[in-house]
């Protein structure tokens, strides 16, 4: 059974080598070969499940060693992969919602020309992404860690004649690269303090270290996780990340790739365990975030980066309960998998009703979709219902377990953790509700449009803008990307219902991650109650501003913070003025010092070598009775010299 | 005789020729003091041969006349054909190898 573990790799892989190298030859089935491998890829995960459910809890790990590739004495890095529950789930949901959505695109991207090209780097994707659970070292996980920025920075910048795609693509890699030292650095910590970096020797005698080096090992692991995860300070790049096609969107920066950082955290969970000082800085971070998150997503006119906003703030709560340690390690992976299928929904079904609307994403320019396209609404409702936790749907069990398990790290910072995740479940309630009723109902704003370019001076542009943006027909997508947002739907209801039957779920992961009952000052009904007022306060906000007043095309100017929110709470001013600023002065002054000092001392150099020369050049003046006095003199000097010396 | 005297000749002769390269003009006449310089070395090998009483110096002027013999025809050779395209045998006319 381990053989067929490094076969889940190696088909995404396969499929992205033919179709990247395939050529034109390829372009009419190359979308159907994406697809394929990525489905064969989830036919093995489900067959290893299948084998791993028939095992007892404690051997259900299966270790497949491929090859030594860094044999250097004390320096061993091996391509092995470890399959255990924690990657199980993660292969599970990378390559089922991952298949959904390469059969979405293959509707989405139906009239783009790289249609192929689009399918290879999704397939590149997979492999880097199933790479990165399933090592069973930290230096091939980093492998994995870059192969997915890769593919996240192709699959953004894939409209690169667009400038914004382009810009937002470089944005990504570089605020990635930041986070992916913080991992390099932390795997030459480890290396350091371990002299190795495989999980089994690091994980296991992780409390043989000294807390200060686990505490720094583990604040560089948290770097990591926020530049891949969009977590504050790192942020930044997700809301520009959304200028990718919409399945992209949803597949790496909803569903699968954001959430690596929780992963990474959950697997280094004995580090964290071992530093208490660096799982609280994870708990502000995650805190802090899924409030930053809920802020942007709620002022955000266009549908992708409401929801990106979204996304991050449901990260924060993933990290803030990975932050939590034994108690929430369990929760976070759970509301992993319940967000990568609510959220890999409403993307997809917001790509669908910018598919139905001619690319237009401003939700002002949106209202009252749900008769056109009955489909969409329902999966995008079901969503929706999830996220927003109502109760009975997936949403509801996974956020309702971590603002339990907030509550129960006890004390002061439990409570202020709690209060966070409260503010924050209501924030969710109002911005996904303004969402749904921007999109689906109100009146129909899209209708009597003025023409986007109204002072089109000539006659002929005119009339191209006509025809590209005449009045939107909206429509029901094809069944092609219907399906994947049905399937999924499925999943967003029913999911956490069946993860919490028996607790499951709990007793699948507790062996990888461990797990604790922490004694939580409110019980369970009391955390319930509060999160159900929250969400009612959320939803009835949004209905009294959006359901019950029309909603104006243009955005009305806003209050302070709304304008703040707007621009990402100011994240990219700040960015600007504190690191390209600063980071142009550093660069001034370190060019002042090379220019002046550096130089002078090379330059100065070459001047007086130069200038000596100069001089000595008028010893070579052609005149062979000259030469012989030199000769002479030479001679004797060194005469004089030996008779010196004898007499010494 | 005492040998040393031919090495005080040697000297003269040697002084005498180098001060004549150093000096002259006239690419013969510098030609004849290396000669003679050569030639006063020469006089030292065979005077030193003489009072150590072995053949080694003997053997070395040899070589010299051997290589003195050789560096006339060069020299005698370029001396010429300088004053073939020059008209002028002064080696401070022939000074255009300078930077």
């Amino acid at each position: 059974m381990e053989n067929l573990i490094a076969l889940l790799v190696a088909a995404p892989l396969l499929g992205a080598a033919v179709l990247l190298c395939g050529g034109r030859r390829l372009d009419a089935v190359g979308h159907w070969i994406g697809t394929l491998m990525s489905t064969a890829s989830f036919v093995f995960g489900v067959i290893l499940f299948a084998d791993l459910l028939g095992k007892n809890a404690e051997h259900r790990t299966l270790i497949q060693h491929l090859w030594t590739w860094i044999p250097v004495e004390s320096f061993q890095a091996d391509v092995t992969f470890r399959l255990d529950q924690l990657s199980m789930t993660f292969v599970l949901l990378i390559t089922g919602v991952g298949s959904l959505i390469h059969l979405y695109s293959v509707g989405y991207m139906e009239h783009d020309e790289r249609r192929r090209r689009f399918f290879g780097y999704l397939n590149l994707f997979l492999a880097a992404m199933l790479l990165l659970v399933l090592a069973d070292n930290y230096l091939l996980l980093y492998v994995g860690w870059e192969g997915v920025g890769l593919a996240s920075y192709l699959l953004i910048g894939f409209w690169q004649h667009k400038p914004s795609a382009a810009t937002a693509a470089k944005k990504a890699f570089l605020v990635n690269r930041v986070g992916d030292m913080g991992l390099s650095i932390a795997i030459m910590l480890m290396f350091a303090t371990f002299g190795t970096f495989a999980f089994g020797p690091v994980l296991g005698h992780a409390t043989d270290a000294s807390e200060g080096k686990l505490t720094a090992i583990a604040l560089m692991l948290l770097l990591a996780a926020c530049g891949k995860s969009a977590q504050v300070p790192l942020q930044s790049w997700l809301g520009d990340a959304m200028e990718g096609p919409t399945p992209v969107s949803a597949l790496i920066h909803a569903a699968t790739m954001v959430t690596a950082g929780v992963y990474l955290i959950v697997r280094s969970g004995a580090i964290f365990n071992a530093a208490p000082d660096a799982q609280l800085v994870v708990t502000v971070v995650g805190a802090v975030t899924l409030l930053f998150g809920a802020i942007v997503g709620c002022a955000k006119d266009d549908i992708k980066k409401a929801l990106a906003g979204s996304t991050m703030s449901q990260i924060g709560y993933m990290v803030l309960a990975a932050g939590l340690g034994p108690i929430g390690y369990v929760f976070a992976i759970m509301h992993l998998v319940t967000h990568g299928f609510f959220k890999a929904g409403l993307f997809l079904g917001a790509g669908s009703v910018m598919h139905g609307m001619n690319d237009e994403v401003d939700m002002r320019k949106y209202g009252g979709l749900r008769k056109y396209m009955p489909v969409t609404f329902i999966t995008f409702g079901l969503g929706y219902l999830a996220i927003i936790g109502f109760p009975g749907l997936s949403g509801f069990f996974s956020k309702d377990k971590i603002i339990e398990a907030a509550f129960a790290k006890g004390g002061t910072e439990g409570w202020i953790l709690g209060a966070c995740a409260l503010v924050g479940a209501a924030i969710t309630a109002f911005y996904m509700t303004r969402v749904m009723l921007m999109t689906f109902f109100g009146e129909e704003r899209w209708k009597n449009q003025p023409t986007r370019s109204p002072e089109a001076p000539s006659a002929e542009p005119a009339a191209e803008h006509q025809g590209e943006h005449a009045e939107p027909h909206p429509h029901e997508s094809p069944k092609v990307m219907t399906i994947p947002m049905i399937v999924l739907a499925f999943g967003s209801v029913f999911a956490g219902f069946f993860f919490n039957l028996g607790d499951r779920f709990l007793h699948w992961l507790e062996p990888v991650t461990g797990h604790s009952e922490g004694d939580s000052p409110l019980s369970a009904a009391t955390v319930t109650g509060a999160t159900m007022v929250c969400l009612v306060i959320g939803v009835g906000i949004a209905y009294a501003m959006y359901g019950r007043r029309p909603v104006p095309s243009v955005a009305p100017r806003g209050s302070l913070l709304t304008r703040a929110a707007r621009r990402d709470l100011l994240q990219d001013d700040f960015n600007h003025v504190v690191l390209v600023r600063g980071g142009e002065h550093l660069t001034r002054s370190l060019v002042y010092v090379d220019h002046t000092l550096v130089d002078g001392v090379v330059n100065g150099t070459a001047a007086s070598v130069g200038g000596l020369s100069g001089r000595m050049r008028k010893l070579q003046n052609g005149f062979a009775r000259s030469y012989a006095v030199s000769m002479f003199g030479g001679a004797a000097v060194l005469v004089a010299a030996t008779l010196l010396m004898r007499a010494v | 005789m005492n040998p040393v005297n031919y090495l005080y000749l040697s000297a003269l002769l040697f002084t005498i020729g180098a001060t004549g390269v150093l000096i002259r003009r006239n690419a013969i006449v510098v030609f004849m003091c290396i000669e003679l310089m050569l030639n006063a070395c020469n006089l030292a090998f065979v005077t030193f041969s003489r009072m150590h009483g072995n053949l080694d110096g003997q053997i070395i002027a040899f070589f010299t006349m051997v290589v003195a013999a050789a560096e006339v025809v060069v020299g005698l050779a370029i001396i010429v054909s300088l004053f073939r395209t020059r008209h002028s045998a002064s080696v401070d006319d022939a000074s255009l190898m300078k930077l």
